[in-house]
Formats: C-alpha cells, sequence, structure tokens
C-alpha cells in the first residue's frame, strides 16, 4: 500500500488560507494542506493549536473565518443544504469520547445510520452492523450492550464501527488513541492499519501520539503558530533542523516512539 | 486499492440466471445501491439444478456491504444441501469478501431471559421497592447529620450557595407564582359568584376566597411550580455532575456532597417557599377581590373589613406552615434523583422526570396529611 504514485494522486481535502478567529484569540492563520485519495494524514501539534477546530471546520460542523475548504471537490462554505448531506454521508467521523448514543446498543449505534439513509430490509440492516462490529475487533456479544457497559477501548472500537457503518471513503478520526493504554492505543493502530487496507479509505486523523505517527501515518502535518509549520512523512519532519519542530520529535518521547516503530514494523512485516 | 465508489458508477446492479444454468451478478454492489440488489435478490428465480455457479465476474464495485450481500445470497442458496461455487469476483473484492466472511460475528438473539413466574416477579418487585425505600430513608438521615452537623458549626453552611439557589428557586419565581395564583383566585371567585348570588349570599364570597385561597391553594399552587422549576434542576444539576464524575471528585476533595449540593438547596427553598406563599396569598385573593367587584359588586372596602372578621389567622399561618414540609419534599427527592442518575443523557432527562411527578405526588399525600391531622387537632 503506502502512498500512490504522485501522478494518480487525487486530492479529496484541500484546505487553502485557512483562518480562524475567536473573539480575540487566533486559531488559524494562514492554513493549507492537501490530503489525497487513500493515504492516512495525521494533524499533529500541541494543545491548543487548533488541530481539532481544524477538523471541525473539514466536516462542516464550524465555519472558518477566512479562506477555502475543498472536500471531496466541493466548496464547503457555499453548499447548500442537500448536498452538505450527501457529501457528509461520505465521511465517516469519529469524535474523540465516541459521542456514542447512550440510549441505545452498540448494535442500534452502528444501524442507526444505515436506518436512516437505506431502504434496506431489517435483517439486511442488523448483519451489515453485525459485520462491521466484527470488523472493528469488537466480540459478538458487545452488540447487545450499552456504551455505559464498555471499556474506554471497546467505546472507541465500537465508534469506529459505526463511523464505517455507510462505507466511507474518507474516515475522520479524533485522538483515536487518547485515553487508552499502550495495548489498547497499539490495538487501534492496528485496526486503522487494517481498515485503511481493506476498505481502501483516506483516513484524516488527529494525534498527538507520537507512537501511532510513527506506525500508522503516510504523511503528517504539524501545526502550530496559526499554520502548517511543516508536512511530510515523519521521516522527512524528523530530520528536519527547524527550532520550532524538532522538540516535538526529539524530545525523550519521540525517540522512543521512533526505535519501537522501528521494531515493530521490521517485526510484523513480511 | 481501486475500489470504485457508488458515484463514479452508474450501472445498476443485478443478479440474474443466465440460460446456460448459471447466475451472473453484475453492476454496482455498494451500499448505495444496495436495496436494488435486494429486491432483484428476492425476486429471483431459484434454479433447480443441483450445484451452481454464480458468476461474479462482472461485478464493478464493491463495498463491504455488497460483499456481503453476495456472500448472503450465495449462503441462501445452498439452503437444502445444493453447492453453490462463487467464481470470477476481482481479486480486491475477493479480498473484501474474505474479510467480511472472516470478520463478521453473528451477535445472535439478544440474550433471552426465561420468563418470571409470578411469585418471583412479586418477590422481585417486593425486594426492589424495599431496597429503594431503604436508600431513600439513608439519604433522609445522612442529610439531617449534615444539617445537624452544620447546625452546631454554622461555618460549614455554604451561603454563597444557599443564596445563589435562594435566587434562582426563590426570587426569579415570583412572575408566575403570581399570575397564577392570581388566575386561581379568579377562577374560583368566577365559579363561585354565580352560585352564592341565586342564594343571596353575595358576601359569603369573602370567606370562600380567603380561607381556600390561604389554607390550600396558594401553598400547593407554589410547591407544585417550584417543584416544576426547582425539583427537576435539582436532578439534572445533581445528575449531571454524577455522569461526569464531578461528585466523586468533590468526595475525593474531601468536600461532602451533601453538604454543598442537598443543604443549601434544601435550606433555600424552606426559606423560600413560605414567602413564595405568602405572595401567593396576596395575589390570589387580590384576583378574588377583582372578581367580587366586577361580579357581585362587592366593594374592596367591603371585602377587606369582611376579609378581618370572616377569615381567622389560624387558615394563613396553616398554609404557610404547610410550606417549609412541602420544600423539604421537593428539594430531597430532587436531590436523591439526581444521585441516582447512571449512565448517560437519557438517564439525566428520565430522573427528571421522576423528581417531579414524586415530588407533585408527595407535597399533595402531605396535604391531605395535613387535612387529616389537623381536623383532629380541630383546627
Amino acid at each position: 500500500m503506502g502512498i500512490p504514485p504522485a501522478a494518480s494522486r487525487i486530492p479529496v481535502i484541500e484546505v487553502s488560507h485557512l483562518s480562524t478567529r475567536f473573539r480575540e484569540s487566533r486559531v488559524h492563520e494562514d492554513v493549507n494542506l492537501t490530503v489525497y485519495r487513500g493515504e492516512i494524514f495525521a494533524l499533529a501539534g500541541g494543545n491548543g493549536s487548533g488541530k481539532s477546530t481544524l477538523l471541525r471546520e473539514i466536516i462542516m460542523l464550524q465555519k472558518p473565518t477566512g479562506g477555502e475548504v475543498r472536500l471531496l471537490g466541493k466548496d464547503t462554505s457555499s453548499i447548500r443544504e442537500e448536498e452538505r448531506d450527501s457529501l457528509l454521508r461520505r465521511c465517516g467521523v469519529m469524535f474523540q469520547y465516541g459521542a456514542l448514543f447512550s440510549s441505545m446498543t452498540v448494535a442500534e449505534n452502528v444501524s442507526a445510520p444505515l436506518r436512516e439513509h437505506t431502504r434496506l430490509g431489517r435483517n439486511l440492516i442488523r448483519e451489515i452492523a453485525e459485520t462491521k462490529i466484527g470488523l472493528v475487533g469488537l466480540p459478538p456479544d458487545s452488540a447487545w450492550k450499552y456504551p455505559g457497559e464498555l471499556s474506554g477501548g471497546m467505546r472507541k472500537r465500537a465508534a469506529m464501527a459505526r463511523a464505517i457503518a455507510l462505507d466511507p471513503e474518507i474516515l475522520f478520526l479524533d485522538e483515536p488513541s487518547s485515553g487508552l493504554d499502550p495495548d489498547g492505543a497499539g490495538g487501534i493502530d492496528e485496526l486503522i492499519l487494517h481498515l485503511r487496507g481493506l476498505l481502501g479509505l483516506t483516513i484524516f486523523m488527529v494525534t498527538h501520539d507520537l507512537d501511532s505517527l510513527w506506525r500508522v501515518t503516510d504523511r503528517v502535518a504539524l501545526l502550530g503558530e496559526g499554520k502548517v509549520l511543516a508536512a511530510g512523512t515523519m521521516e522527512e519532519l524528523s530530520a528536519l533542523d527547524n527550532p520550532r519542530i524538532a522538540p516535538y520529535f526529539h524530545g525523550p518521547r519521540g525517540r522512543a516512539a521512533r526505535e519501537q516503530s522501528w521494531n515493530r514494523r521490521s517485526g510484523t512485516s513480511p | 486499492m481501486g475500489i470504485q465508489r457508488p458515484h463514479t458508477d452508474p450501472q445498476t446492479p443485478d443478479i440474474r440466471l443466465e440460460a446456460d444454468g448459471t447466475l451472473r451478478a453484475t453492476g454496482a454492489w455498494t451500499l448505495a445501491r444496495l436495496n436494488e440488489v435486494e429486491g432483484r435478490v428476492a425476486g429471483l428465480h431459484r434454479p433447480d439444478a443441483a450445484d451452481l455457479v454464480l458468476d461474479a465476474g462482472s461485478i464493478e464495485a464493491m463495498d463491504t456491504a455488497g460483499a456481503w450481500m453476495l456472500l448472503r445470497t450465495a449462503e441462501g442458496l445452498r439452503e437444502g444441501g445444493r453447492r453453490v461455487e462463487i467464481r470470477g469476483l476481482r481479486d480486491d473484492f475477493a479480498g473484501l469478501a474474505e474479510m467480511v466472511s472472516s470478520s463478521r460475528t453473528v451477535a445472535g438473539p439478544a440474550k433471552a431471559r426465561p420468563p418470571r413466574g409470578w411469585m418471583e416477579r412479586i418477590g422481585r418487585r417486593t425486594v426492589h421497592a424495599l431496597r429503594r425505600g431503604a436508600g431513600a430513608l439513608s439519604f433522609i438521615g445522612e442529610n439531617a447529620a449534615v444539617l445537624l452537623r452544620s447546625l452546631a458549626s454554622p461555618g460549614r453552611v455554604r451561603w454563597r450557595e444557599l443564596l445563589s439557589n435562594l435566587y434562582a428557586g426563590g426570587v426569579s419565581a415570583l412572575p408566575i407564582i403570581g399570575l397564577l395564583s392570581f388566575l386561581m383566585g379568579v377562577v374560583i371567585a368566577y365559579q363561585a359568584a354565580e352560585q352564592l348570588r341565586t342564594f343571596g349570599a353575595n358576601i359569603y364570597i369573602v370567606d370562600l376566597i380567603g380561607i381556600s385561597v390561604l389554607r390550600e391553594i396558594a401553598p400547593l399552587v407554589t410547591a407544585i411550580i417550584v417543584a416544576g422549576r426547582s425539583g427537576s434542576s435539582f436532578t439534572a444539576q445533581i445528575g449531571t455532575m454524577s455522569v461526569t464524575e464531578e461528585v466523586d471528585a468533590l468526595r475525593t476533595l474531601g468536600i461532602p456532597p451533601l453538604e454543598l449540593l442537598v443543604l443549601p438547596k434544601t435550606l433555600a427553598l424552606v426559606i423560600a417557599l413560605p414567602l413564595l406563599t405568602f405572595y401567593a396569598d396576596l395575589t390570589g385573593v387580590l384576583g378574588g377581590m377583582i372578581m367580587a367587584m366586577t361580579k357581585l359588586d362587592i366593594s374592596p372596602i367591603e371585602f377587606t373589613a369582611r376579609f378581618g372578621k370572616a377569615v381567622a389567622a389560624k387558615h394563613y399561618l396553616i398554609g404557610i406552615v404547610k410550606a417549609p414540609a412541602f420544600a423539604v419534599i421537593i428539594s430531597l427527592v430532587g436531590c436523591y434523583q439526581g444521585f441516582q442518575v447512571r449512565g448517560g443523557a437519557d438517564a439525566v432527562g428520565r430522573h427528571s422526570t421522576i423528581s417531579v411527578v414524586q415530588s407533585i405526588f408527595l407535597v399533595i399525600v402531605m396535604d391531605a396529611f395535613f387535612s387529616v391531622v389537623l381536623n383532629w387537632a380541630g383546627l
């Protein structure tokens, strides 16, 4: 897999000259980035650098102050309501805390978008939901559990199952491995790679988990000071000498993550 | 990977039986068009042949839902021991189908509980009711302990919370309570005026309004409004705090939740409710007085003069004395239901409803109890 050759790259998310202001504070000054079909793209950066805000702006939950966001080729600022809905149906979103509906079981959570947007029979919907639940590696009996009865890692997986319920083209993940133990976080990383490999998804994730950045991403954009400080593969970014970027990758945690990822990558690849 | 997407592929999905006895699947087998596939499969003429070949070579696009649909169709045809072979599926689609069939979990039906006999049901309900009763009782006890401790050292009372609750539950309830009590006075006077006029007993409207409003209507209307406004908000606040672990945080910080959350609310209502009741007395009687003037030509001066003679102070006092009892019920029920919230957003809503229904119910029961006891006492 990996990145498709440059000639066949189709941009699916294009952000240009985006700026965001909340009253006095400036979150984004001039953000530019492009995500291509089939890649795993990560948005990294310190706390408060506006990663999640940018994600919310791309999926049209929030309006940027200025600039343009094109999602699957459509300008999101001048979009009509029906067009917006059909565009969002091609995107799956997993929120940081899962945002599972607490009054529904996992199976009901996963079938909710199917019931809403397709006219399939009840049995077929149940079977498709079961497929997705299996796909994210949840045990069968979790289908009947309520979100409150699941552990943190299982809740993330259930949220992932709901996000891929409609076989989206782009999967947005907000901090997919936050709040999980190293084992659980590693499991989520595996799952992301697995899904991309099998479904050919484009994945746009927000994370500051250095392990994940090394293990799963094709390209990373580092957000800071209101713009993209650097973008490229992790190898490229970590080779940069920029004093504003280096601390992010060359701190003690950064080094450990890198070494580990090398061990694991060489250990697991056939 | 070259999985084509529904929007790029206009081809209608189809499955049909060819002349040579093979089944041919064509078009886009994707979620967006899956209901078409479902219809075609349902209307498929089942061949009689023992063995079948399903030629999937002409499938143009496929996603996980489509892959499952294909597998499911083949599975359905296998019924009765027939062998079905899927042939010609493109490599990437075959990978998808492989993955779907290997990772699919069958949840099966939700674990069915064996049906319970009526004896067991009665037993369970009794135990449940007793437990709940014990829980409520211990909640009252704990609060009494907190109250005594706070009385011993008044520095422990959270005056700031008390004052803000007094404002939210008392001052801001003035307009609605005033209006409703006024209207109740109007309604009662209006109904009574017709009857009294028939008997020529016009002036007795003062007795009727005075006693019914002061003794029953004003305290009840006030308590019911406050239960709806403050009781539900107590439950929602404490419930949300339980869900977000704020209550646990208070405990770990050594701040007793009852002292911070329940006592100030209860004290605030105990202070506010008698005052609100007094206010409701005024507006209710005013409403009656206006109706008496317009319908029965009793001037406000006559009305007031008669009021002083006919309506004993005990009626007013009984009304006011009931108010703190109602306040304790409303506050404790609201807070208790808040602490019972487990889970998430829907539990908060459910317990808010329970809180309002229970507190109004208990207020009216308490009112009936007062009536009986006061009757015995000859008041």
